[in-house]
Formats: structure tokens, sequence, C-alpha cells
């Protein structure tokens, strides 16, 4: 049985757990065997709509109001191990990967984080992984019984099929060490790590006062919003924006660049993005090289002009 | 009270990346090593803050590696800490890694343990998960901020689509990443300090690797950039629709 674990906020499941889910019913297809979902807290949609991405069944544990990596892991382990799951699933996010690698040492059971494909499992069970920060891959083996990986947002697309899955809902009380004192939204609700489309702007763009056009062209393409390291260290914007191969690294379908140069530590973060734009007044950026489609100009001109063609266009 | 900060070493961010023996061995010739970022910018720096601010703290770091590691902890005693510890096994494995740092953490009643966000070429981001759990403590993963007050840790963390503030009482395992604090330059005299600061070399304790890497992958090579005239932003638009299919 492939166990998938679907993290969701404030009851609504994410979409990298959607993922996880198509991930893990195509994994236990492979395996000829079952999918099911765990969801612990408390939900405001229909689990049962989850049969969708294949699983058979959702386990839903309700009652934890908020997340906490050391209780979590034992309600995981606990319920893998219950049910005899042979894999578990987690997405790669930012609860995923607290908890998968606890879960991983409860369960002494092999562990591969940003996993970018399904496992070869022609001779034992091998997951392609991410590394080097998206510069290269890695083959990494699971030597143990029950194999847990998690799936790299955006790597995998979600299948919608038919079909319900069966909820079962049991409540469950944790202790937990970690007290919340207080949370705080940012300004965007948009998860960087999730977005479909991302724009991204650097020092090209001179100074904060000039991100109006950045954030209009965001807008129109329902897009999250990115910057290079010193836009970010200079406070231009803020530090979540910051990707790269020190800040976050994702992999959306479409990464528009506009006044970024293209340095390497940059290109570490974004070059797992399946189609690059890059807008830069220098021909010889080194981005261009990384680049699927260009446009050598000046930012104040080409982005208002992008922004009306994409809002003419729709 | 005492600190261990967790200590890898990773290739140079300009590192190329290269394999060799049949693409099964990251090619280090040439390869110039550093401390991985995050555990330098971040939980190191706020550890040597925290001893800065509470002179009767004491730092430990650690590192898990061959001898080569060695020339990186004494990099990272420069910047500040008191002595440092090498556990004597390379392993491409996080468990392995795990076990060797909770057997030492178990033995020396460390109050806080820090680890990087993640290293940059591993890209694990699960060693400090599994140090917690070897060690039944609590884990806040991905802090920004991290104060101490007695006891009771003061953690800001990230969290999707905004941060959250947290109390946990220590002993806890934390992982850093960008906001905790501003990297430093180790200064001449702490240079000279670390020359002569403890190294102690400890032999691993038996462990079964989990998961072992087969082989490496380069990404597949981009065709090659198609320019669009800034003059004609339709035609992008086009291409992104009907080419790319992206928008
Ligand atoms: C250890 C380490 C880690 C790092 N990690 C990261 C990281 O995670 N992320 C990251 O981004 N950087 C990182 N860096 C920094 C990186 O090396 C670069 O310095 C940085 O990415 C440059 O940012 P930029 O492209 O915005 O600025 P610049 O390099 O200054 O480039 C600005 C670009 O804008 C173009 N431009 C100027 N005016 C216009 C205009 N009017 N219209 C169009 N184009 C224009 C210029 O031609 C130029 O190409 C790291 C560096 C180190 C040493
Ligand atoms: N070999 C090692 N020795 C000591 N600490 C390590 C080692 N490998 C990883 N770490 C720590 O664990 C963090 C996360 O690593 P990873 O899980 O590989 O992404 C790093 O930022 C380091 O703080």
């Amino acid at each position: 049985m492939v166990l998938i674990y679907a993290d969701n906020i404030n009851g609504v499941i994410k979409k990298s757990s959607l993922e996880a889910l198509s991930y893990g019913a195509a994994v236990a297809k492979q395996l000829g065997t079952e999918a099911q979902a765990l969801v612990i807290g408390n939900t405001s949609s229909d689990l049962s709509e989850l049969g969708k991405y294949g699983v058979s069944k959702v386990q839903q544990l309700s009652g934890p109001e908020s997340f906490d990596a050391q209780a979590f892991a034992k309600l995981v382990a606990d319920k893998a191990t219950e049910c005899n799951a042979t894999v578990v699933v987690f997405s790669h996010s930012l609860m995923g990967k607290a908890l998968a690698s606890r879960v991983s040492v409860r369960l002494k059971a092999g562990l591969v984080t940003g996993a970018v494909a399904l496992p070869d499992t022609s001779n034992g069970f091998v997951v392609k992984k991410s590394v080097f920060s998206g510069k290269a891959f890695a083959n990494v083996r699971i030597n143990t019984p029950v194999k847990i990986v998690s799936l790299n947002p955006n790597a995998f697309t979600a299948v919608l099929g038919e079909g319900k899955a069966e909820v079962m809902t049991s409540p469950v009380s944790i202790t937990t060490n970690v007290k919340v004192v207080s949370t705080e939204k940012s300004s965007s609700d948009r998860t960087l790590t999730e977005s479909e489309v991302v724009v991204s702007a650097g020092r090209g763009m001179k100074g904060p006062e000039n991100w109006g056009m950045i954030e209009e062209l965001a807008d129109v393409l329902n897009a999250g919003l990115a910057c290079s390291r010193p836009v970010a260290d200079a406070h231009w914007r803020p530090h979540h924006e910051h990707v790269g191969q020190t800040g976050v690294a994702i992999a959306p379908n479409l990464y528009i660049a506009v006044g970024i140069s293209g340095a390497i530590q940059h290109l570490a973060g974004v070059n797992r993005s399946k189609v690059i734009v890059v807008i830069n007044k220098d021909p010889e950026a080194p981005f261009f090289k990384a680049a699927d489609y260009g446009i050598v100009g000046d930012a104040f001109e080409v982005v208002p002009k992008l922004t009306a063609a994409l809002k003419a266009s729709v | 009270m005492k600190i261990l900060v967790c200590i890898s070493k990773t290739p140079d961010t300009t590192a190329k990346i290269a394999f060799t023996d049949n693409n099964t061995k990251y090619d280090t010739n040439g390869v110039q090593w550093i401390i991985n970022p995050y555990d330098e910018w971040y939980a190191l720096v706020r550890a040597i803050e925290l001893k800065e601010a509470d002179a009767s703290h004491s730092l430990h770091l650690i590192s898990v590696g061959g001898a080569d590691a060695e020339p990186i902890l004494r990099k990272a005693l420069a910047l500040g800490g008191d002595e440092a510890i090498r556990v004597n096994i390379d392993s491409d494995d996080s468990y392995v890694i795990a076990t060797q740092i909770a057997e030492v953490a178990k033995s020396g009643g460390y109050d806080l343990i820090l680890t990087g966000k993640e290293t940059i070429d591993h890209n694990g981001s699960s060693l400090g998960g599994m140090v917690a759990e070897l060690l039944d403590l609590p884990y806040v993963s991905l802090a920004t901020k991290l104060d101490l007050n007695g006891s009771v840790a003061q953690v800001t963390r990230e969290i999707d689509g905004g941060q959250e503030l947290n109390e946990v009482n220590l002993p806890v395992v934390i992982s850093a990443q960008k906001g905790m604090a501003e990297a430093r330059i180790p200064n001449m005299r702490g240079i000279m300090a670390a020359r002569t600061k403890p190294l102690k070399v400890v032999e691993p304790i038996a462990c079964d690797p989990l998961t072992s890497t087969v082989s490496f992958e380069m990404p597949p090579a981009k065709a090659g950039v198609k320019l669009v005239s800034p003059e004609q932003v339709e035609e992008l638009v086009r291409l992104l629709r009907e080419e790319a299919k992206v928008v």
C-alpha cells in the first residue's frame, strides 16, 4: 500500500499535495497495489473528491489545529505501520520537509527528498532527485523495505480522473512542545514554490519604486513574484521572494526574468523552470544562455508593452 | 548553556558540476570547498551572536566527514566557537550522518542544536528532522529568527504564505535560513585563534545506510534562446501561448 500524506493549509489541501497524491497513485499502480491518503487536522473541503487523484481511501485524523513535526511524525508513522504501507509519499513542502525526515527515522525507512520523477522499480527502487541546487540529478536507491519519498512541487502533474474516495475520519489529540504565539501573513497569498508562472526582477529595475510594472505583469499572468538576491539584500523586496542557490528554489512552468544578469547562483534556483523568458538590455547577459525566449531591450519599455499585449490577447 | 552547530562542507557556489567514474561520482577536481552557506551565514553566525550576548554559553561545531572536512571546521572556528568535533566517516546517506550527530549530541548534553536549511549539494533538507527524531526532541524548521529567553527558545519560522512565532522549551533542534543573521567575514584574530582551538576527531558508530546513490545525470541541454525584437512583444505572447503553451 502507498500512503500519501496530504498537507492542508487552513483546511484546504495544497496543490503540491494533489501532485503528491497523483504521484503516489502512479507509484501504487506501478507496484500493483492501492494508494491511500492521510490528512491530519480539520478540513473544509469534501475529502472524497481526492479520489479523483487516484486514491481509494482517505484517512483523516481530525483535531490538531497547528502543525508540530514531532507529534505529526508519530501519527504518520503509526498510520503507515498500521496499514502496512510500503511507500510513504510527502510533498517536499515546508511541512513535508520537516515531517518526512522524522518519519524516516521512526520507521527506519530510507528517504529520498526532492524527487522529480516516478521511481524506477525495474531493479529495486531508485528515485531521481534534484541535487546541486537544480544543476544536476542523482538517482538514489532506497535499500529498506519501507520507502519514503518527498516530491518536489511542480515536478509531477496532478492528473484528474474519476472516482470518489472512501473517507474515514477519526479524532486524535496531540500534545505539542511547540507553542504558536502568533502568525503573520505575507502580502502575497500565492506560495512561490507552487506558482505555475513566476515573474522575477533584479537590480536592472534600479529601485523598489519601479516594481509597479513587475507587479502588473505578474497580475495578468496570475504569477508569483520573485527577485534576485541583491534586491532582497537591499530590502527592495521581502526576503521570501529571493530565489536562487541561497534563496527559494522554484520550478514553475514559466519564469520571466527582468533585469537579472543570470549569475550561476541565481540560475541554480530557477533552472528547473520549464520555460525561461529573459528581458535584459545587455545582449551579453549570461541569462540568455539559459533562456528559451529572450528580448534584448530596456525593461522599462518592454515590460509595460508585454503586459498590454498579454491583456489584449486574452 | 551548550550549543551545537552542524557544519557541512559543500563545493563553492560557482564550482563546475561534472561527474566521473561513469557518472557515479562527483568530480572534485579543482573544486574549492566552502562551509555550506546556510550553516555559516545563519546557523553559525546566530550561535556566535548568542554567545557574544552571554559568554557563559559554550559553542561546539560538528562535521561528519573525512579529514578534508577539517579546513572547513577551522574556517568555521575562525568565525567563532570554542571547539570542533569531526566524526570520521564520509557518507552521502542522511541517516548515517544524523546518527553520528545524534550520538555526539547525546553524550554532549546540548540545549540547542542548529543546522542549516539544507546543503546546497545534496539538497536533503532532512538532517535536522532526523537528528531531532533520533533524540526525541522538538524540531523547528526553516527558522528566520531565534532568541533565547532562559530555557525557552523564541523562534520565527517560515510557514506557507507567512511567518509564525513559536515558543519551545529547550532542548530543541532548529534549522536556520535567511533572516536569522548577517554573514560575517573572519578577522585575523579569529583566524589565528582558530589554529589552536581544539578539533576533536571521534570514530563513527556502526550504522547501515538506508539509501545509496546509484548515478548522477545532468539536465538536458537547452535548445538555445529564441530572440524576439522589443518592437514585437505580441510575437513573444504568441510563442508563449502557441509554441510553449505556458500562458
Ligand atoms: C555564495 C553566493 C550565493 C549567492 N546566492 C544567490 C541567490 O540565491 N540568488 C541570486 O539571485 N543571487 C545570488 N548570489 C549573487 C549573484 O552572484 C549575483 O550577484 C546576483 O544574482 C546578481 O543579481 P542581479 O542579476 O539582480 O544584478 P546584476 O548582476 O547587477 O544584473 C542586473 C542586470 O540588469 C540588466 N539591466 C540593467 N538595466 C536594465 C534595463 N533598463 N532593462 C533591462 N535590463 C537591465 C543588466 O544588463 C544586468 O544584466 C550569490 C552569490 C554568492 C557569492
Ligand atoms: N556531513 C555533515 N556534517 C555535519 N552537518 C551536516 C552534514 N550534512 C548536513 N549537515 C547539516 O544538516 C543541514 C541539512 O542538510 P541536508 O539534510 O543534507 O540538506 C546542513 O545545513 C548542515 O547544517
